[in-house]
């Protein structure tokens, strides 16, 4: 069994198109590297040069949000779901154009 | 109290009822877990958002940002224009809408007909076709005020001195508080009342996952954190995809009649889920969790009928939260 990871379209460019890849890990850290050994720059598009979760980024373990189960220190098993998604919230465009009306 | 003088006042102080048969069933013994829903579809305009909006028009003619005639500018998706529209009509203001064109056309009726102006921005071609959009309307404009709910911190500061103090009032022994993640207000708001006056509360983020249409950005430095969201008052936070929302609202209206929108079955969805968490661990749980507004304006996606499948290919695209 493996780890299930949901790729989102802005991302698949790594994958060779694909949605769903499969990685291993104990943590996400984990994770992240093995994914990255097998499709090169993904971790450069997740995690700031610092190390960190990049801020636009939100990643999810079976449906919650990695940041409140301990980050890239999260604690994977085999048969996790993992999605990746950029932060839109609630409505892209909208959201969007609010941030672009304000930044003028 | 069932008396107000105008529409305005009759905002908020909405309901609070028990779900006994969604609530879970705990072993013979072991410390109940009851789910409660404040139903915000009660509302002058039928949603939570009545309570911001209110909040930061008022707060805008306090300070004299916001004068009589004036124009206010607002993104939304659909419910706080609705709520505006209300609020402007009856305060003298004139009110212009951006808003993806993939809301539904309940949303768009229903502005129009508070008199509101609506400038769509495309739902396809990511959001960079938004971003010019609004740029170029604020250029055009700038005698017009934008109250701007996403980082605006009287949408916040509307829950935390309403919907966190009825909370509080109706249920004084609630363990967790459960909404949706939007422009996060009113998690932000209530969260922090709820934090401030019971020990170990739980605040519960559900963020409802779209289509894949939603996410298409272009780059990820493209994306948006609303600048109010402030992640230390929550506790938690689920990702609830539309198959899930489309299952809990029609739960919601099969077994407790009560007829909703989509996020707040995805809303649902998360509380069942640190509820059934309670049981488990055998700990008591008062789980409060928020209806946003009523089903009527979603009846035309079709989500409400067919299969679980039907319903998700329905919504694909939409934001139906």
């Amino acid at each position: 069994m493996a780890i299930e990871v949901r790729v989102p379209t802005i991302l698949r460019s790594y994958t060779g198109g694909s949605k769903v890849v499969e990685g291993s890990g104990a943590t996400l850290s984990g994770l992240i590297d093995d994914l990255d050994a097998k499709h090169s720059g993904l971790k450069g598009r997740l995690l700031t040069p610092e190390g960190g979760l990049h801020r636009f980024v939100n990643v999810y373990v079976n449906d919650e949000d990695v940041r409140f189960l301990g980050a890239l220190d999260a604690p994977l098993s085999d048969g996790d779901s993992v999605t990746i998604l950029p932060a839109v919230a609630g409505g892209a465009l909208g959201f969007a154009a609010a941030a672009a009306l304000l930044r003028k | 109290m069932a008396r107000y003088e105008s529409l305005l006042d009759a905002c908020g102080g909405t309901p609070l009822v028990g779900l006994p048969r969604l609530s879970p069933t705990v072993p013979e013994g072991a410390p109940p877990v009851r789910l409660w829903a404040k139903l915000e579809d009660r509302n002058p305009t039928g949603s939570i958002k009545d309570r911001p909006a209110l909040f930061m028009v008022r707060e805008a003619e306090e300070t004299g940002r916001l004068r009589p005639g004036d124009t206010i500018l607002e993104p939304t998706s659909g419910n706080t224009g609705i709520s505006l529209a209300m609020v402007a009509k009856l305060r003298g203001y004139r009110l212009v809408c951006v808003m993806p064109e993939n809301v539904s056309s309940e949303r768009v009726q229903l502005l129009r007909m508070y008199g509101a102006e609506i400038i769509f921005s495309p739902a396809a071609g990511g959001s960079n076709q938004a971003v010019a959009t609004a740029k170029q309307i604020a250029a055009e404009h700038p005698d017009w005020v934008m109250l701007f709910q996403y980082g605006n911190p009287g949408n916040a500061r509307a829950h935390y001195e309403t919907t966190g103090p009825e909370l509080l009032h109706d249920l004084p022994t609630i363990t967790h508080f459960v909404a949706g993640l939007g422009t996060t207000g009113t998690l932000m708001g209530t969260g922090r009342y709820l934090r401030e006056k019971v020990d170990g509360i739980q605040i519960v983020a559900a963020e409802p996952r779209y289509g894949e249409l939603v996410y298409g950005l272009r780059n990820i430095d493209e994306g948006y954190v609303p600048e109010l969201y402030d992640a230390t008052v929550l506790s938690r936070r689920f990702s609830v995809g539309t198959r899930d929302a489309v299952l809990r609202t029609r739960q919601l209206v099969e077994v407790e009649g009560i007829f909703a929108g989509f996020s707040s079955g995805a809303i649902l969805h998360a509380a069942l889920a640190v509820a059934h968490e309670a049981v488990k661990a055998g700990q008591r749980a008062d789980v409060a969790f928020v209806i946003c507004d009523g089903g009527w304006k979603y009846l035309s996606t079709g989500a409400y009928g067919g299969t679980l499948a039907e319903a998700e290919d329905a919504l694909e695209g939409q934001l139906w939260a």
